[in-house]
């Protein structure tokens, strides 16, 4: 047992919990939101286990840093507490989706079974900043691209979408 | 090292409890949280791969991870939007219950 | 027997040319609000008309210049329909060939149907019941001008039978003209449907020589096609269900022919199908006269003869087309003595000439039955034509009971009436007299078994004509007058226009035999500078396949002609002693014969018999069953109706449920898909 199986064994533990905890949160809208802080953290952790060591910068950055951070600014502006809604329709749908949904993981599973090799070693620098960037700029640059046109496309929609009055 | 088989497994079971969380929450926050957390489920199994399979024809490859990069750029941007269709969502309807928006019916 | 004949550019304008007029009234009928002028109308309608027929007789003559072998003149517009590669080759040109039966009906068909046309102006001028009624009339002549000259001039049966089809649409347009009284445009249907079933003949025919040529390995529906293998078709056959009469093998040559003859049959108005003819004088006079005297009832008489080749290799169908037209011809000759409309009583005389004429063909005597057809053309046309006249002159009175005594007044119209009936009856030198004698002749020199019965029946029928042709001359003209006295005095002649194109029918209805003199009497006006008699029969000679009769001696002949002359003077002088010495006389026979009369009178109930046996149950099964059942009930009831308000139900009932607007249900159904096809995925 390395250190790493055993840190991914943790970060595991921790991600499962606090998505649960975050899907199961009723009552306090911004629990679940720092719910899925700790998820996305422990999901970084398992990056940097897995030699992605710029995604998960990014994950911290960009998702817990950003996103999440716009969801409780969200859930601040709104004054969205609890969950005081009137009586749910349609709860037997919901419960055959639980079903149905739990039987998808019970197939996912089963899948993996089967065995999968080793992971092989890796060659010398490999997943440092100069790769990345090589790779986006190289045969990645129509993403980059058509990303950074996508990103206007939101800002404007946002800012649209967001406002009390046109014009 | 770290058996590939548990890493999809882990990315499995996230994926699932962001689908229950779709499926069965009725705050709308809270359900594009569970998207968060299906699409957080996927960049895990694209990060998982990338290690099984660094190098291919002798070349480092880093596919899995670049792609990871634009799942998150992808999803800021659509948070944005969908965060300001559910703040004129709330200015319209003073709440944010999914099942309040269900006009489009029989 | 003609080779390939020469090109010749000039026919293609025969057809055309009343085309065009047709063309030229339809457009302005139909699009132009502002009414033809009439003189225009008159001019175009009557002026194509008399060029087409001055370019037929330009045709005719340069055919005349040809050899006797080869007088064919073909204009070969283009491939109408071309299909097949190799020896599967087949082609239908829309082409048209002047052989000498074709350009004589072509001038007979053109130089009637000016006339015609000349004498429709004064005819249908009264004819204030409608605003442009004038023009229509004009526009459906040309139209049906059209349809008879592709007819007569087309060099395969799919082109024949595009025209065949023209005129019966045409004879139904002018049949019903008035069709304001719904009893015209009944008649007009009568005439349209019965002719269909000899259609549906016509066309079985045309399917089976196609299919049995093809078999041979050289598909055509060309005549000449048809003529150069008919030697190898004698000896195919048809198998047929063993429960048909006659045996499971029927000869191909046979059953085409009789099929041929059938739709011959419908369009020539013989028994069975005959009824539409006595129906189809509910159209205007001219109409009787150009349609149902001269020309599209002598269609079918034409299509036998073209066909002459093929009867010639089936003597079985011959005989039945000889058979069939010698009962014809006596069957509707008695039902003429007893009719009272003037336009009746030349309907069932047309039907009986018409029957002549076949006895004549099935007994192989084309050009007599061709002589036959040019001859009563030209008299019968002009009987209509002048009764048109008795009919404008009484007001539009038909009823020969109602007339009598107008010999004085109407005087012209009685003159040219009177040669008329001259000509049918076979008075000695007019030329139905010696076209009456070809007929007879044939039909006693034939092969055709029984042909003597049927040269009785024959000279009886001749004899029967000139009584109810004199019966009705004398009721009309002479007599004791049942028209009222101011009327009486009032009465004149029509206008010239109508008059004028009378005179020139008659003249040929008196020299035209001499076209065709036979070779019995052209003997005695050799020395008159007659070079060649018999002209007629040298001339369609090489075209036909005439039939080998018996030989007749020259004294024979005089003898039969002489007996059927004496016949035909009894008949008019009995005609005479009973409507003008006594008229009270036929009455008593009338009530004496009591049964048989009204049986004849009333046209041996052959129309009532069709209503119950075949009109009323089609009508009853065609509303209760296809149309109520299958059309309203099944079809738009169950089908289209039930089709939509089950799918109303499934969708109102059932699946506008599935929309019931809340999002996570939605997802769920997705999820659900997506189940399914991880599911296949990883199976």
């Amino acid at each position: 047992m390395t250190a790493s199986v055993v840190f991914f064994y943790a970060f595991a533990a921790l991600a499962i919990v606090s998505a649960l905890g975050m899907v199961l949160n009723v009552r306090n809208t911004v629990a679940s939101a720092l719910s899925l802080v700790v998820t996305m953290v422990a999901l970084a952790g398992i990056y940097v286990l897995l030699e992605a060591h710029i995604v998960a910068v990014f994950q911290i950055m960009v998702y817990a840093g950003a996103i999440i951070v716009l969801f409780l600014f969200v859930v601040m502006l709104l004054n969205l507490r609890t969950d005081d809604f009137a009586p749910g329709r349609q709860k037997l749908v919901k419960l055959a989706a639980v079903v149905i949904a739990l039987v998808v993981l019970a197939e996912l599973l089963r899948l993996l079974t089967t065995g999968l090799p080793e992971a092989p070693p890796l060659p010398e620098g490999y997943g440092g900043y100069a790769q990345v960037g090589v790779a986006l700029y190289t045969d990645y640059v129509l993403l980059v691209e058509v990303s950074g046109l996508l990103l206007l496309a939101a800002i404007v929609g946002g800012l649209i979408l967001a406002k009390r009055r046109i014009g | 090292m770290i058996p590939l088989e548990h890493v999809i497994g882990l990315s499995a079971v996230l994926f699932v409890i962001g689908v229950l969380g779709v499926a069965t929450r009725r705050n709308l926050i809270v359900i594009l949280m569970s998207i968060e957390l299906m699409l957080n489920a996927v960049n895990l199994a694209f990060v998982g791969f990338n290690r099984m399979w660094p190098v291919v024809a002798g070349e480092p490859r880093l596919d899995g991870q670049i792609f990871v990069l634009m799942v998150i750029t992808v999803a800021a941007a659509e948070v944005a939007v969908g965060l300001g269709i559910v703040i004129s969502l709330f200015r319209n309807r003073d709440s944010v219950d999914i099942e309040e928006v269900s006009l489009l019916k029989w | 027997m003609v080779s390939a004949g020469t090109t010749s550019e000039a026919l293609r304008w025969i057809p055309l040319l009343p085309l065009a007029a047709a063309v030229f009234h339809g457009v302005m009928l139909a699009f132009v609000r502002r009414p033809t002028p009439r003189w225009v109308t008159i001019a175009l309608s009557c002026g194509s008309v008399a060029l087409s027929f001055a370019v037929a007789c330009v045709a005719f003559w340069e055919l005349r210049g040809l050899a006797p072998e080869s007088r064919l003149l073909v204009d070969n517009l283009y491939t109408w329909i071309g299909a097949g590669i190799g020896d599967q080759a087949f082609s239908a040109e829309l082409a048209f060939v002047l052989d000498p039966i074709s350009a004589v009906m072509a001038l007979v068909v053109t130089g009637v149907g000016t006339l015609i046309h000349v004498y429709s102006i004064g005819y249908m001028d009264d004819d204030h019941r409608e605003d442009r009624g004038f023009q229509r009339f004009f526009c459906y002549l040309n139209l049906f001008t059209f349809s008879m000259l592709v007819l007569v001039l087309a060099n395969n049966l799919v082109l024949m039978f595009v025209g065949w089809e023209g005129v019966g649409l045409c004879s139904y347009l002018l049949i019903g003209f008035w069709y304001s009284d719904r009893f015209n445009a009944y008649c007009g249907s009568k005439a349209f449907i019965v002719n269909r079933i000899g259609d549906f003949a016509f066309l079985v025919g045309i399917f089976l020589v196609f299919r049995a040529l093809a078999d041979l390995g050289a598909p055509s529906v060309a005549f000449a096609d048809i003529e150069k293998h008919v030697s190898q078709l004698a000896g195919l056959t048809i198998s047929v269900p063993a429960w048909m009469p006659f045996g499971p093998e029927w000869s191909l040559v046979t059953t085409v022919a009789l099929c041929m003859f059938v739709g011959a049959c419908g369009k020539s108005a013989q028994i069975p199908l005959h009824v539409w003819l006595p129906d189809a004088m509910a159209g205007p006079t001219p109409v009787s006269a150009l349609i149902h005297a001269a020309t599209m009832v002598t269609a079918g008489v034409y299509l036998v003869c073209r066909l002459s080749f093929l009867f010639a290799a089936a003597p079985a169908a011959s005989a039945v087309v000889a058979w069939v037209g010698g009962l014809t011809a006596i069957f509707a000759a008695t039902v003429a003595v007893t009719q009272t409309d003037i336009k009746k009583v030349l309907a069932y005389s047309t039907v009986s000439q018409l029957g002549y004429m076949f006895l004549a063909e099935g007994c192989g005597g084309y050009s007599a039955a061709l002589f036959h057809l040019g001859t009563h053309a030209f008299f019968k046309a002009l009987l209509f034509m002048a009764a048109g006249a008795v009919i404008l002159a009484m007001h539009h009175e038909q009823d020969i009971e109602k007339m009598g005594g107008l010999h004085r007044r109407i005087w012209r119209t009685h003159i040219v009436f009177l040669i008329g009936v001259l000509a049918i009856a076979g008075a000695p030198g007019f030329s139905g007299f010696f076209s009456k004698d070809e007929v007879l002749v044939a039909a006693y020199t034939s092969h055709v078994p029984g042909h003597q019965w049927l040269y009785a029946i024959g000279v009886a029928t001749a004899g029967l004509t000139a009584f109810y042709m004199f019966r009705l001359y004398f009721q009309v003209f002479w007599g004791e007058s049942r028209v009222p006295e101011q009327q009486r005095d009032r009465m004149r002649d029509a206008a010239p226009v109508v008059i004028y194109p009378l005179w020139v029918l008659a003249f040929f209805s008196i020299f035209a035999g001499f076209a065709g003199l036979p070779q019995a009497y052209g003997d005695w006006f050799r020395g008159w500078g007659v070079e060649e008699s018999n002209s007629l029969a040298n001339f369609l000679g090489p075209a036909l396949v005439a039939g080998e009769g018996h030989a007749l001696s020259h004294s024979t002949e005089y003898a039969m002609a002489l007996a059927t002359v004496f016949l035909a003077a009894t008949g008019a002088v009995l005609a005479w002693v009973l409507y003008v010495r006594r008229p009270g006389l036929p009455v008593r026979i009338a009530r004496r014969a009591g049964v048989v009369y009204r049986l004849v009178r009333d046209k041996y109930y052959v129309d009532e018999v069709y209503d119950a046996a075949v009109v009323r149950p089609l009508v009853r099964v065609s509303d209760r069953v296809l149309f109520r059942g299958v059309d309203a009930g099944l079809i738009d009831g169950a089908a289209v109706n039930g089709m939509a308000r089950a799918i109303r139900g499934i969708a109102a009932n059932g699946l506008k449920y599935a929309q019931s607007g809340l999002t996570q249900v939605y997802i769920f159904f997705m999820l659900v898909g997506a189940v399914a096809l991880v599911g296949y995925l990883v199976r």
